[in-house]
Protein backbone atom coordinates (compact mmCIF):
# COMPACT_ATOMS: atom_id res chain seq x y z
CA UNK A 1 0.00 0.00 0.00
CA UNK A 2 2.93 2.69 1.08
CA UNK A 3 4.34 1.97 -2.72
CA UNK A 4 1.28 2.62 -3.88
CA UNK A 5 0.91 6.18 -2.41
CA UNK A 6 4.54 6.60 -3.33
CA UNK A 7 3.95 6.60 -7.05
CA UNK A 8 0.39 8.07 -7.42
CA UNK A 9 0.95 7.93 -11.16
CA UNK A 10 0.20 4.05 -11.35
CA UNK A 11 -2.25 3.34 -13.65
CA UNK A 12 -5.44 2.03 -12.71
CA UNK A 13 -5.70 -1.34 -14.18
CA UNK A 14 -1.96 -1.41 -12.13
CA UNK A 15 -3.86 -0.72 -8.54
CA UNK A 16 -6.46 -2.89 -9.18
CA UNK A 17 -4.06 -5.98 -9.80
CA UNK A 18 -2.52 -5.57 -6.51
CA UNK A 19 -6.13 -6.03 -5.36
CA UNK A 20 -5.79 -9.08 -7.39
CA UNK A 21 -8.23 -7.87 -9.83
CA UNK A 22 -7.03 -8.54 -13.35
CA UNK A 23 -7.48 -10.85 -17.06
CA UNK A 24 -7.30 -13.95 -15.50
CA UNK A 25 -10.95 -13.47 -13.43
CA UNK A 26 -12.60 -13.42 -16.78
CA UNK A 27 -12.28 -17.42 -16.48
CA UNK A 28 -14.60 -16.99 -13.55
CA UNK A 29 -17.52 -15.13 -15.96
CA UNK A 30 -18.90 -18.30 -17.36
CA UNK A 31 -20.22 -19.94 -14.38
CA UNK A 32 -20.79 -16.79 -12.70
CA UNK A 33 -22.72 -15.60 -14.92
CA UNK A 34 -24.19 -19.35 -14.76
CA UNK A 35 -25.24 -19.48 -11.45
CA UNK A 36 -26.49 -15.68 -11.15
CA UNK A 37 -28.82 -17.16 -14.49
CA UNK A 38 -29.99 -20.54 -13.25
CA UNK A 39 -30.05 -20.95 -9.79
CA UNK A 40 -29.78 -17.09 -7.76
CA UNK A 41 -32.58 -15.84 -10.56
CA UNK A 42 -34.86 -18.49 -10.20
CA UNK A 43 -34.51 -19.04 -6.75
CA UNK A 44 -35.76 -15.33 -5.99
CA UNK A 45 -38.41 -15.35 -8.73
CA UNK A 46 -39.59 -18.04 -6.86
CA UNK A 47 -39.39 -15.68 -3.77
CA UNK A 48 -41.11 -13.31 -5.06
CA UNK A 49 -43.63 -15.10 -6.75
CA UNK A 50 -44.76 -16.69 -3.50
CA UNK A 51 -45.95 -13.04 -2.65
CA UNK A 52 -47.93 -12.98 -5.74
CA UNK A 53 -50.75 -15.46 -4.53
CA UNK A 54 -52.51 -15.89 -8.05
CA UNK A 55 -56.32 -16.23 -5.72
CA UNK A 56 -55.53 -12.87 -4.52
CA UNK A 57 -55.05 -10.89 -1.20
CA UNK A 58 -51.85 -9.96 0.77
CA UNK A 59 -48.59 -10.69 -0.12
CA UNK A 60 -48.89 -13.14 2.82
CA UNK A 61 -52.12 -14.72 1.86
CA UNK A 62 -50.08 -18.13 -0.10
CA UNK A 63 -48.10 -18.51 3.58
CA UNK A 64 -51.12 -18.14 5.42
CA UNK A 65 -52.95 -20.73 3.08
CA UNK A 66 -50.00 -23.13 3.46
CA UNK A 67 -49.83 -23.04 7.62
CA UNK A 68 -53.53 -22.49 8.15
CA UNK A 69 -54.66 -25.65 6.09
CA UNK A 70 -53.70 -28.63 8.12
CA UNK A 71 -53.33 -30.97 5.17
CA UNK A 72 -50.30 -28.58 3.80
CA UNK A 73 -48.86 -27.68 7.55
CA UNK A 74 -48.54 -31.25 8.12
CA UNK A 75 -46.17 -32.08 5.85
CA UNK A 76 -43.12 -30.01 7.62
CA UNK A 77 -44.04 -32.81 10.32
CA UNK A 78 -44.43 -35.43 7.98
CA UNK A 79 -40.91 -34.62 6.14
CA UNK A 80 -39.05 -33.92 9.30
CA UNK A 81 -40.81 -37.17 11.05
CA UNK A 82 -39.23 -39.01 7.92
CA UNK A 83 -35.58 -37.56 7.30
CA UNK A 84 -34.70 -36.93 10.77
CA UNK A 85 -34.64 -40.08 11.91
CA UNK A 86 -33.45 -41.49 8.39
CA UNK A 87 -30.36 -39.62 9.24
CA UNK A 88 -29.77 -40.32 12.34
CA UNK A 89 -29.69 -44.16 11.57
CA UNK A 90 -27.54 -43.45 8.65
CA UNK A 91 -25.13 -42.23 10.54
CA UNK A 92 -25.33 -43.32 13.41
CA UNK A 93 -25.25 -47.15 12.10
CA UNK A 94 -21.80 -45.72 9.62
CA UNK A 95 -19.96 -45.17 12.59
CA UNK A 96 -19.17 -48.50 14.30
CA UNK A 97 -18.91 -50.22 11.05
CA UNK A 98 -16.79 -47.56 9.54
CA UNK A 99 -14.76 -47.80 12.71
CA UNK A 100 -14.48 -51.59 12.60
CA UNK A 101 -13.03 -51.45 8.75
CA UNK A 102 -10.91 -48.22 8.81
CA UNK A 103 -7.72 -50.55 8.74
CA UNK A 104 -6.42 -51.96 5.81
CA UNK A 105 -7.90 -55.90 5.07
CA UNK A 106 -8.40 -57.91 2.20
CA UNK A 107 -11.56 -56.87 0.01
CA UNK A 108 -11.61 -53.83 1.81
CA UNK A 109 -12.27 -51.80 -2.08
CA UNK A 110 -15.10 -54.94 -2.46
CA UNK A 111 -16.88 -53.94 0.37
CA UNK A 112 -16.54 -50.04 -0.87
CA UNK A 113 -17.76 -50.93 -4.18
CA UNK A 114 -20.93 -53.53 -3.45
CA UNK A 115 -21.87 -50.23 -1.51
CA UNK A 116 -21.44 -47.84 -3.65
CA UNK A 117 -24.55 -50.21 -5.99
CA UNK A 118 -27.20 -49.02 -4.11
CA UNK A 119 -26.06 -45.22 -4.25
CA UNK A 120 -25.94 -45.49 -8.15
CA UNK A 121 -29.31 -47.04 -8.65
CA UNK A 122 -30.91 -44.83 -7.16
CA UNK A 123 -34.15 -44.63 -5.76
CA UNK A 124 -36.72 -45.20 -8.35
CA UNK A 125 -35.04 -48.21 -9.13
CA UNK A 126 -35.19 -49.26 -5.10
CA UNK A 127 -38.71 -48.22 -4.66
CA UNK A 128 -39.14 -50.63 -7.43
CA UNK A 129 -37.24 -53.51 -5.83
CA UNK A 130 -39.15 -52.67 -2.70
CA UNK A 131 -42.17 -53.30 -3.89
CA UNK A 132 -41.08 -56.66 -5.30
CA UNK A 133 -39.08 -57.61 -2.37
CA UNK A 134 -40.59 -56.33 0.91
CA UNK A 135 -44.40 -56.65 -0.91
CA UNK A 136 -47.13 -58.85 0.58
CA UNK A 137 -46.52 -61.91 -1.69
CA UNK A 138 -42.33 -60.48 -1.90
CA UNK A 139 -39.14 -62.98 -0.55
CA UNK A 140 -39.42 -61.19 2.76
CA UNK A 141 -43.07 -62.16 4.28
CA UNK A 142 -42.54 -65.64 2.62
CA UNK A 143 -39.34 -66.50 4.48
CA UNK A 144 -41.27 -64.86 7.75
CA UNK A 145 -44.68 -67.44 6.72
CA UNK A 146 -41.87 -70.67 6.13
CA UNK A 147 -40.11 -69.86 9.26
CA UNK A 148 -43.20 -69.56 11.31
CA UNK A 149 -42.18 -65.88 12.64
CA UNK A 150 -45.62 -64.85 11.08
CA UNK A 151 -48.46 -65.74 9.34
CA UNK A 152 -50.33 -62.08 8.11
CA UNK A 153 -47.67 -60.51 6.10
CA UNK A 154 -46.10 -57.54 7.33
CA UNK A 155 -46.95 -54.45 6.05
CA UNK A 156 -43.81 -52.96 5.31
CA UNK A 157 -44.48 -51.17 2.00
CA UNK A 158 -47.20 -48.17 1.00
CA UNK A 159 -46.49 -46.62 4.32
CA UNK A 160 -43.81 -45.07 6.41
CA UNK A 161 -41.98 -48.17 6.66
CA UNK A 162 -41.28 -48.43 3.04
CA UNK A 163 -39.88 -44.34 2.40
CA UNK A 164 -38.00 -45.38 5.44
CA UNK A 165 -36.40 -48.48 4.11
CA UNK A 166 -35.81 -47.05 0.75
CA UNK A 167 -33.84 -43.72 2.63
CA UNK A 168 -31.63 -46.18 4.37
CA UNK A 169 -31.05 -48.13 1.28
CA UNK A 170 -29.67 -45.27 -0.90
CA UNK A 171 -28.22 -43.32 2.84
CA UNK A 172 -26.64 -45.40 4.53
CA UNK A 173 -23.96 -46.49 2.03
CA UNK A 174 -23.55 -42.83 1.31
CA UNK A 175 -22.93 -41.78 4.94
CA UNK A 176 -21.04 -45.07 5.12
CA UNK A 177 -18.27 -44.17 2.67
CA UNK A 178 -18.07 -40.68 4.10
CA UNK A 179 -17.25 -41.40 7.41
CA UNK A 180 -15.10 -44.20 6.25
CA UNK A 181 -12.91 -41.51 4.47
CA UNK A 182 -13.23 -38.88 7.57
CA UNK A 183 -12.02 -41.66 9.92
CA UNK A 184 -9.01 -42.52 7.23
CA UNK A 185 -7.88 -39.27 7.72
CA UNK A 186 -7.46 -39.23 11.57
CA UNK A 187 -3.61 -39.69 12.68
CA UNK A 188 -4.19 -43.41 14.17
CA UNK A 189 -1.07 -41.81 16.18
CA UNK A 190 -3.11 -40.35 18.46
CA UNK A 191 -4.79 -43.28 18.97
CA UNK A 192 -1.93 -45.08 19.62
CA UNK A 193 0.06 -42.61 22.05
CA UNK A 194 -3.68 -42.70 23.97
CA UNK A 195 -3.23 -46.58 24.04
CA UNK A 196 0.43 -45.99 25.50
CA UNK A 197 -0.57 -44.28 28.07
CA UNK A 198 -2.81 -47.06 29.29
CA UNK A 199 -6.67 -45.92 28.05
CA UNK A 200 -8.50 -48.44 27.02
CA UNK A 201 -10.39 -49.04 23.80
CA UNK A 202 -13.34 -47.42 24.72
CA UNK A 203 -11.61 -44.35 26.22
CA UNK A 204 -9.81 -44.01 22.82
CA UNK A 205 -13.02 -43.96 21.04
CA UNK A 206 -14.57 -41.55 23.50
CA UNK A 207 -11.94 -39.31 23.72
CA UNK A 208 -9.62 -39.39 21.21
CA UNK A 209 -11.61 -40.39 18.00
CA UNK A 210 -15.37 -39.08 18.75
CA UNK A 211 -13.80 -35.59 18.92
CA UNK A 212 -11.88 -35.71 15.89
CA UNK A 213 -14.64 -36.98 13.68
CA UNK A 214 -17.29 -34.83 15.46
CA UNK A 215 -17.13 -32.16 12.25
CA UNK A 216 -17.00 -34.94 9.78
CA UNK A 217 -20.08 -36.49 11.37
CA UNK A 218 -21.52 -33.32 11.01
CA UNK A 219 -20.94 -32.37 8.03
CA UNK A 220 -22.29 -36.06 6.63
CA UNK A 221 -25.99 -35.82 8.69
CA UNK A 222 -26.31 -32.56 7.00
CA UNK A 223 -25.37 -34.26 3.41
CA UNK A 224 -27.75 -37.60 4.40
CA UNK A 225 -30.21 -35.12 6.09
CA UNK A 226 -30.34 -33.11 3.01
CA UNK A 227 -30.98 -36.28 0.60
CA UNK A 228 -33.46 -37.44 2.85
CA UNK A 229 -35.21 -34.38 2.83
CA UNK A 230 -35.76 -33.61 -0.64
CA UNK A 231 -37.31 -37.65 -0.87
CA UNK A 232 -39.66 -37.11 -3.73
CA UNK A 233 -39.95 -40.38 -5.72
CA UNK A 234 -39.85 -43.27 -3.32
CA UNK A 235 -42.23 -41.21 -1.06
CA UNK A 236 -45.19 -41.57 -4.30
CA UNK A 237 -44.26 -44.97 -4.72
CA UNK A 238 -43.69 -46.98 -1.96
CA UNK A 239 -45.22 -44.66 0.42
CA UNK A 240 -48.55 -43.63 1.13
CA UNK A 241 -48.25 -40.05 -1.22
CA UNK A 242 -51.89 -39.12 0.45
CA UNK A 243 -51.50 -40.17 3.72
CA UNK A 244 -48.83 -40.50 6.13
CA UNK A 245 -45.63 -39.70 3.69
CA UNK A 246 -47.31 -36.88 1.81
CA UNK A 247 -44.23 -34.77 2.27
CA UNK A 248 -43.15 -31.29 1.39
CA UNK A 249 -42.03 -31.97 -1.88
CA UNK A 250 -45.09 -33.85 -3.30
CA UNK A 251 -47.58 -30.89 -1.90
CA UNK A 252 -44.82 -28.54 -3.87
CA UNK A 253 -44.97 -31.10 -7.14
CA UNK A 254 -48.97 -31.06 -6.59
CA UNK A 255 -49.33 -27.60 -6.45
CA UNK A 256 -46.92 -27.02 -9.45
CA UNK A 257 -47.81 -29.43 -11.92
CA UNK A 258 -51.82 -30.51 -10.78
CA UNK A 259 -52.81 -27.45 -9.67
CA UNK A 260 -50.73 -25.12 -11.72
CA UNK A 261 -50.52 -22.62 -8.75
CA UNK A 262 -47.20 -21.42 -9.21
CA UNK A 263 -47.12 -19.09 -6.62
CA UNK A 264 -48.10 -21.63 -3.99
CA UNK A 265 -45.60 -23.69 -5.28
CA UNK A 266 -43.07 -21.30 -4.98
CA UNK A 267 -44.45 -20.71 -1.58
CA UNK A 268 -44.39 -24.36 -0.13
CA UNK A 269 -40.44 -24.39 -1.96
CA UNK A 270 -39.31 -21.51 -0.42
CA UNK A 271 -41.00 -22.86 2.80
CA UNK A 272 -39.18 -26.22 2.25
CA UNK A 273 -35.34 -24.47 1.38
CA UNK A 274 -35.91 -22.66 4.95
CA UNK A 275 -36.84 -25.48 7.09
CA UNK A 276 -33.89 -27.32 5.49
CA UNK A 277 -31.73 -24.38 6.51
CA UNK A 278 -33.12 -24.48 10.21
CA UNK A 279 -32.26 -27.60 10.68
CA UNK A 280 -28.48 -27.43 8.89
CA UNK A 281 -28.16 -24.61 11.04
CA UNK A 282 -29.09 -26.07 14.33
CA UNK A 283 -26.67 -28.59 13.46
CA UNK A 284 -23.84 -26.59 12.62
CA UNK A 285 -24.25 -24.90 15.64
CA UNK A 286 -23.65 -28.00 17.47
CA UNK A 287 -20.83 -28.33 15.78
CA UNK A 288 -19.24 -25.11 16.74
CA UNK A 289 -19.31 -26.59 20.01
CA UNK A 290 -16.47 -28.94 19.16
CA UNK A 291 -13.43 -28.83 18.06
CA UNK A 292 -12.19 -27.50 15.22
CA UNK A 293 -8.56 -28.32 14.78
CA UNK A 294 -7.04 -30.26 12.23
CA UNK A 295 -8.48 -33.65 11.98
CA UNK A 296 -5.68 -34.54 8.84
CA UNK A 297 -7.53 -31.81 7.06
CA UNK A 298 -11.04 -32.97 6.53
CA UNK A 299 -13.91 -32.17 8.27
CA UNK B 1 -19.08 -60.75 -1.07
CA UNK B 2 -17.85 -63.34 0.42
CA UNK B 3 -14.10 -62.64 0.21
CA UNK B 4 -15.00 -59.66 1.98
CA UNK B 5 -16.59 -60.83 4.76
CA UNK B 6 -14.50 -63.78 5.32
CA UNK B 7 -10.91 -62.11 5.49
CA UNK B 8 -11.67 -59.49 8.36
CA UNK B 9 -13.85 -62.35 9.97
CA UNK B 10 -10.52 -64.35 10.72
CA UNK B 11 -8.71 -61.59 12.51
CA UNK B 12 -11.81 -60.51 14.85
CA UNK B 13 -13.07 -64.10 15.51
CA UNK B 14 -13.14 -63.43 19.36
CA UNK B 15 -15.06 -60.08 19.35
CA UNK B 16 -18.55 -60.61 19.87
CA UNK B 17 -19.04 -56.47 18.55
CA UNK B 18 -17.11 -57.73 15.61
CA UNK B 19 -19.83 -60.03 14.94
CA UNK B 20 -22.41 -57.50 15.04
CA UNK B 21 -21.12 -55.16 12.42
CA UNK B 22 -19.90 -57.82 10.30
CA UNK B 23 -23.79 -59.42 10.88
CA UNK B 24 -25.36 -55.61 9.96
CA UNK B 25 -23.16 -55.44 7.55
CA UNK B 26 -24.64 -59.16 5.69
CA UNK B 27 -27.85 -57.94 6.65
CA UNK B 28 -28.03 -54.64 4.54
CA UNK B 29 -26.47 -56.68 1.67
CA UNK B 30 -28.96 -58.92 1.61
CA UNK B 31 -31.92 -56.04 1.65
CA UNK B 32 -29.99 -54.85 -1.41
CA UNK B 33 -29.60 -58.42 -2.82
CA UNK B 34 -33.60 -58.79 -2.30
CA UNK B 35 -34.02 -56.02 -3.60
CA UNK B 36 -32.40 -56.10 -6.97
CA UNK B 37 -33.03 -59.82 -7.46
CA UNK B 38 -36.57 -59.55 -6.98
CA UNK B 39 -36.77 -57.16 -9.82
CA UNK B 40 -34.32 -59.33 -11.54
CA UNK B 41 -36.15 -62.69 -11.46
CA UNK B 42 -39.79 -60.94 -11.90
CA UNK B 43 -38.22 -59.42 -15.43
CA UNK B 44 -37.81 -63.46 -16.51
CA UNK B 45 -40.48 -64.47 -15.19
CA UNK B 46 -44.19 -65.19 -16.55
CA UNK B 47 -46.60 -65.77 -13.69
CA UNK B 48 -45.30 -65.56 -10.28
CA UNK B 49 -48.37 -65.84 -7.37
CA UNK B 50 -47.33 -66.89 -4.10
CA UNK B 51 -44.43 -69.39 -5.07
CA UNK B 52 -40.73 -68.84 -4.00
CA UNK B 53 -40.17 -68.25 -7.75
CA UNK B 54 -42.08 -67.62 -10.69
CA UNK B 55 -43.58 -70.37 -13.07
CA UNK B 56 -41.70 -70.23 -15.93
CA UNK B 57 -39.08 -68.15 -17.49
CA UNK B 58 -39.26 -65.84 -20.87
CA UNK B 59 -37.68 -62.52 -22.25
CA UNK B 60 -40.55 -61.80 -23.96
CA UNK B 61 -41.19 -58.96 -21.53
CA UNK B 62 -37.86 -57.25 -22.65
CA UNK B 63 -39.04 -56.84 -25.93
CA UNK B 64 -42.40 -55.80 -25.00
CA UNK B 65 -40.73 -53.04 -23.00
CA UNK B 66 -39.07 -51.98 -25.63
CA UNK B 67 -41.42 -51.17 -28.10
CA UNK B 68 -43.94 -49.90 -25.57
CA UNK B 69 -42.24 -47.77 -23.52
CA UNK B 70 -40.23 -46.57 -27.21
CA UNK B 71 -36.74 -47.03 -24.97
CA UNK B 72 -34.55 -46.77 -28.01
CA UNK B 73 -35.92 -43.30 -27.94
CA UNK B 74 -35.71 -42.62 -24.50
CA UNK B 75 -31.74 -44.08 -24.53
CA UNK B 76 -31.05 -41.48 -27.05
CA UNK B 77 -32.17 -38.67 -25.49
CA UNK B 78 -30.75 -39.55 -21.96
CA UNK B 79 -27.51 -39.68 -23.65
CA UNK B 80 -27.85 -36.81 -25.06
CA UNK B 81 -28.41 -35.05 -22.09
CA UNK B 82 -25.79 -36.76 -20.36
CA UNK B 83 -23.30 -36.00 -23.07
CA UNK B 84 -24.22 -31.96 -23.24
CA UNK B 85 -24.31 -31.90 -19.77
CA UNK B 86 -20.75 -33.46 -19.20
CA UNK B 87 -19.36 -30.86 -21.81
CA UNK B 88 -20.93 -27.84 -20.80
CA UNK B 89 -20.37 -28.02 -17.31
CA UNK B 90 -16.59 -29.26 -18.16
CA UNK B 91 -16.26 -26.08 -20.00
CA UNK B 92 -17.96 -23.32 -17.51
CA UNK B 93 -16.87 -25.55 -14.33
CA UNK B 94 -12.75 -25.77 -15.01
CA UNK B 95 -11.68 -22.40 -15.64
CA UNK B 96 -13.51 -21.25 -13.02
CA UNK B 97 -12.31 -24.02 -10.97
CA UNK B 98 -8.43 -23.02 -11.88
CA UNK B 99 -9.13 -18.82 -10.86
CA UNK B 100 -10.88 -20.16 -7.62
CA UNK B 101 -7.45 -22.39 -6.83
CA UNK B 102 -4.95 -20.42 -7.87
CA UNK B 103 -6.42 -16.70 -6.79
CA UNK B 104 -7.58 -14.45 -4.39
CA UNK B 105 -10.04 -11.52 -4.90
CA UNK B 106 -12.30 -9.96 -3.35
CA UNK B 107 -15.51 -11.46 -2.84
CA UNK B 108 -14.11 -15.11 -3.08
CA UNK B 109 -15.84 -16.30 -0.31
CA UNK B 110 -19.19 -14.79 -1.46
CA UNK B 111 -18.67 -16.71 -5.07
CA UNK B 112 -17.82 -19.88 -3.17
CA UNK B 113 -20.45 -19.72 -0.97
CA UNK B 114 -22.77 -19.56 -4.24
CA UNK B 115 -20.85 -22.52 -5.59
CA UNK B 116 -21.74 -24.99 -2.92
CA UNK B 117 -25.30 -23.44 -2.59
CA UNK B 118 -27.12 -25.43 -5.45
CA UNK B 119 -25.45 -28.51 -4.25
CA UNK B 120 -26.55 -27.86 -0.55
CA UNK B 121 -30.51 -27.18 -1.62
CA UNK B 122 -32.71 -30.41 -2.37
CA UNK B 123 -33.36 -30.52 -5.97
CA UNK B 124 -37.02 -29.52 -5.34
CA UNK B 125 -36.32 -26.87 -3.54
CA UNK B 126 -35.12 -25.22 -6.19
CA UNK B 127 -36.08 -26.80 -9.18
CA UNK B 128 -39.86 -25.55 -8.76
CA UNK B 129 -38.93 -22.46 -9.10
CA UNK B 130 -36.18 -23.04 -11.95
CA UNK B 131 -38.93 -25.34 -14.07
CA UNK B 132 -41.42 -22.36 -13.60
CA UNK B 133 -39.11 -19.89 -15.13
CA UNK B 134 -37.21 -22.04 -17.80
CA UNK B 135 -40.85 -22.65 -18.77
CA UNK B 136 -41.56 -18.44 -18.99
CA UNK B 137 -38.94 -18.70 -21.66
CA UNK B 138 -40.28 -21.39 -23.71
CA UNK B 139 -37.22 -23.49 -22.49
CA UNK B 140 -38.95 -26.35 -20.16
CA UNK B 141 -40.70 -29.19 -22.18
CA UNK B 142 -38.04 -29.86 -24.73
CA UNK B 143 -34.41 -31.23 -24.73
CA UNK B 144 -32.90 -27.72 -24.15
CA UNK B 145 -34.52 -27.46 -20.53
CA UNK B 146 -33.51 -30.67 -19.13
CA UNK B 147 -29.94 -29.89 -20.28
CA UNK B 148 -30.20 -26.46 -18.31
CA UNK B 149 -31.86 -27.62 -15.44
CA UNK B 150 -29.33 -30.95 -14.75
CA UNK B 151 -26.30 -28.03 -15.20
CA UNK B 152 -27.76 -26.37 -12.03
CA UNK B 153 -25.85 -28.92 -9.90
CA UNK B 154 -23.44 -30.31 -12.02
CA UNK B 155 -20.86 -26.98 -12.57
CA UNK B 156 -20.67 -26.64 -8.91
CA UNK B 157 -19.80 -30.03 -8.53
CA UNK B 158 -17.43 -30.02 -11.25
CA UNK B 159 -15.58 -27.33 -9.38
CA UNK B 160 -15.64 -28.15 -6.02
CA UNK B 161 -14.42 -31.75 -7.65
CA UNK B 162 -11.70 -29.72 -9.68
CA UNK B 163 -10.41 -26.83 -7.58
CA UNK B 164 -8.44 -29.15 -4.88
CA UNK B 165 -7.41 -31.17 -7.83
CA UNK B 166 -5.90 -27.99 -9.50
CA UNK B 167 -4.63 -26.93 -5.93
CA UNK B 168 -2.31 -29.87 -6.09
CA UNK B 169 -0.51 -29.11 -9.28
CA UNK B 170 2.68 -27.32 -8.65
CA UNK B 171 2.18 -23.50 -9.40
CA UNK B 172 5.83 -23.13 -10.05
CA UNK B 173 5.48 -24.95 -13.85
CA UNK B 174 2.82 -22.51 -15.03
CA UNK B 175 5.16 -19.73 -13.68
CA UNK B 176 7.90 -21.54 -15.29
CA UNK B 177 6.46 -21.99 -18.89
CA UNK B 178 5.31 -18.01 -18.43
CA UNK B 179 8.76 -16.79 -17.70
CA UNK B 180 9.48 -18.64 -21.22
CA UNK B 181 6.97 -16.84 -23.04
CA UNK B 182 4.06 -18.41 -22.79
CA UNK B 183 0.29 -16.19 -22.60
CA UNK B 184 -2.15 -17.29 -20.84
CA UNK B 185 -4.18 -19.41 -23.61
CA UNK B 186 -1.04 -21.55 -24.24
CA UNK B 187 -0.50 -22.14 -20.49
CA UNK B 188 -4.00 -23.83 -20.05
CA UNK B 189 -3.43 -25.70 -24.02
CA UNK B 190 0.16 -27.03 -23.34
CA UNK B 191 0.90 -27.22 -19.55
CA UNK B 192 -2.02 -27.74 -17.68
CA UNK B 193 -4.73 -29.53 -19.36
CA UNK B 194 -1.95 -32.62 -19.75
CA UNK B 195 -2.04 -32.16 -16.12
CA UNK B 196 -5.59 -31.89 -15.79
CA UNK B 197 -6.83 -34.62 -17.99
CA UNK B 198 -7.01 -37.56 -15.04
CA UNK B 199 -9.36 -35.28 -12.79
CA UNK B 200 -11.30 -34.14 -15.57
CA UNK B 201 -12.09 -37.01 -16.92
CA UNK B 202 -12.83 -38.50 -13.08
CA UNK B 203 -15.26 -35.21 -12.52
CA UNK B 204 -16.36 -36.23 -16.42
CA UNK B 205 -17.73 -39.66 -15.41
CA UNK B 206 -18.77 -38.43 -11.79
CA UNK B 207 -21.31 -35.86 -13.54
CA UNK B 208 -22.16 -38.62 -15.93
CA UNK B 209 -23.04 -40.72 -13.18
CA UNK B 210 -24.91 -38.18 -11.42
CA UNK B 211 -27.10 -36.74 -14.66
CA UNK B 212 -28.16 -40.17 -15.96
CA UNK B 213 -29.27 -41.14 -12.38
CA UNK B 214 -30.58 -37.09 -11.44
CA UNK B 215 -34.64 -37.74 -11.49
CA UNK B 216 -36.08 -34.69 -9.66
CA UNK B 217 -34.78 -32.09 -12.16
CA UNK B 218 -35.18 -34.05 -15.47
CA UNK B 219 -39.22 -34.94 -14.13
CA UNK B 220 -39.53 -30.82 -13.60
CA UNK B 221 -38.61 -30.03 -17.08
CA UNK B 222 -39.10 -32.82 -19.67
CA UNK B 223 -41.71 -32.87 -22.14
CA UNK B 224 -43.24 -36.24 -23.33
CA UNK B 225 -40.33 -36.73 -25.94
CA UNK B 226 -37.70 -35.54 -23.47
CA UNK B 227 -38.05 -37.68 -20.81
CA UNK B 228 -34.61 -39.49 -19.39
CA UNK B 229 -34.37 -43.38 -18.62
CA UNK B 230 -35.29 -42.49 -14.70
CA UNK B 231 -37.74 -40.27 -15.54
CA UNK B 232 -39.58 -42.60 -18.21
CA UNK B 233 -39.18 -46.08 -15.25
CA UNK B 234 -40.74 -43.67 -13.05
CA UNK B 235 -43.73 -42.45 -15.30
CA UNK B 236 -44.63 -46.30 -15.98
CA UNK B 237 -44.21 -47.31 -12.19
CA UNK B 238 -46.27 -44.22 -11.54
CA UNK B 239 -49.33 -45.55 -13.77
CA UNK B 240 -49.52 -49.08 -12.39
CA UNK B 241 -51.77 -51.13 -13.98
CA UNK B 242 -51.74 -50.17 -17.41
CA UNK B 243 -48.82 -52.44 -18.24
CA UNK B 244 -47.58 -55.51 -16.59
CA UNK B 245 -45.59 -55.19 -13.73
CA UNK B 246 -42.90 -57.30 -15.63
CA UNK B 247 -42.85 -54.66 -17.92
CA UNK B 248 -41.68 -52.40 -15.85
CA UNK B 249 -38.99 -54.84 -14.19
CA UNK B 250 -37.59 -55.34 -17.50
CA UNK B 251 -37.30 -51.39 -18.05
CA UNK B 252 -36.11 -51.64 -14.48
CA UNK B 253 -33.35 -54.10 -15.28
CA UNK B 254 -32.43 -51.99 -18.39
CA UNK B 255 -31.73 -48.77 -16.34
CA UNK B 256 -29.92 -51.18 -13.90
CA UNK B 257 -27.74 -52.39 -16.34
CA UNK B 258 -26.87 -49.04 -17.88
CA UNK B 259 -26.07 -47.74 -14.68
CA UNK B 260 -23.60 -50.82 -13.47
CA UNK B 261 -22.19 -50.24 -16.86
CA UNK B 262 -21.27 -46.50 -15.63
CA UNK B 263 -20.45 -47.44 -12.25
CA UNK B 264 -17.79 -50.14 -13.46
CA UNK B 265 -16.12 -47.14 -16.12
CA UNK B 266 -16.33 -45.34 -13.14
CA UNK B 267 -14.35 -47.15 -10.92
CA UNK B 268 -11.60 -47.78 -12.87
CA UNK B 269 -10.81 -43.92 -12.51
CA UNK B 270 -12.46 -42.97 -9.08
CA UNK B 271 -12.07 -44.03 -5.93
CA UNK B 272 -15.57 -44.94 -4.64
CA UNK B 273 -15.60 -42.39 -2.02
CA UNK B 274 -15.77 -39.71 -4.61
CA UNK B 275 -18.87 -41.26 -6.37
CA UNK B 276 -20.47 -40.25 -3.25
CA UNK B 277 -19.06 -36.45 -2.73
CA UNK B 278 -15.40 -34.48 -2.82
CA UNK B 279 -13.64 -35.80 0.06
CA UNK B 280 -9.70 -35.94 -0.94
CA UNK B 281 -8.26 -38.90 -0.37
CA UNK B 282 -5.08 -39.49 1.83
CA UNK B 283 -2.38 -42.45 1.41
CA UNK B 284 -3.15 -44.61 4.04
CA UNK B 285 -0.97 -45.07 7.05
Amino acid sequence: MSAQAAHPGLSRRHRLAERGIDGQLLLLVPAVVFVIGLFIYPFLYGLGLSFQPAKGGGPFADYQRFFTDAFQRDTIWKTLRLSIPAALFNVLASVPIAYRMRGRFRGKRLVTTLLVIPITLGTVLTAEGLINFLGPAGWFNRILKTLHLREDPLGLINNYWGVFFSLVITGFPFAFLLILSYLSGIDPTLERAAATLGASARQRFRQITLPLLAPGLATTFCLTFVLAFSVFPSAILVGNPTGSTRVLSIAAYQAAYEQYDYPFASTIAMIMGAVELIVLGFVLLWRSRFYVGSTGGKG
Amino acid sequence: MSTAVEAPRRRIVASPSGWAVWGSVVIFMLLVAGVVCSVLVNSFGTRWFGTWLPQGFTTRWYAEAWRDFGLFQVIVVTLEVAVAVVVLSVLIGVPASYVLARRTFPGKKLVYFAFLLPIMMPPITYGIPLATVLYKFHLAGNLSGVILANLVPCVPFVILTMTPFIEQIDPTIERAARMSGARTLSVFTRILAPLLVPGILASCILVLVRTVGMFELTFLTAGPDSNTLVVALFNSMNAAGIRAQQSVDSMAVIYMTVMLVLLVVALRFVNPTQLVAQVREEPEP
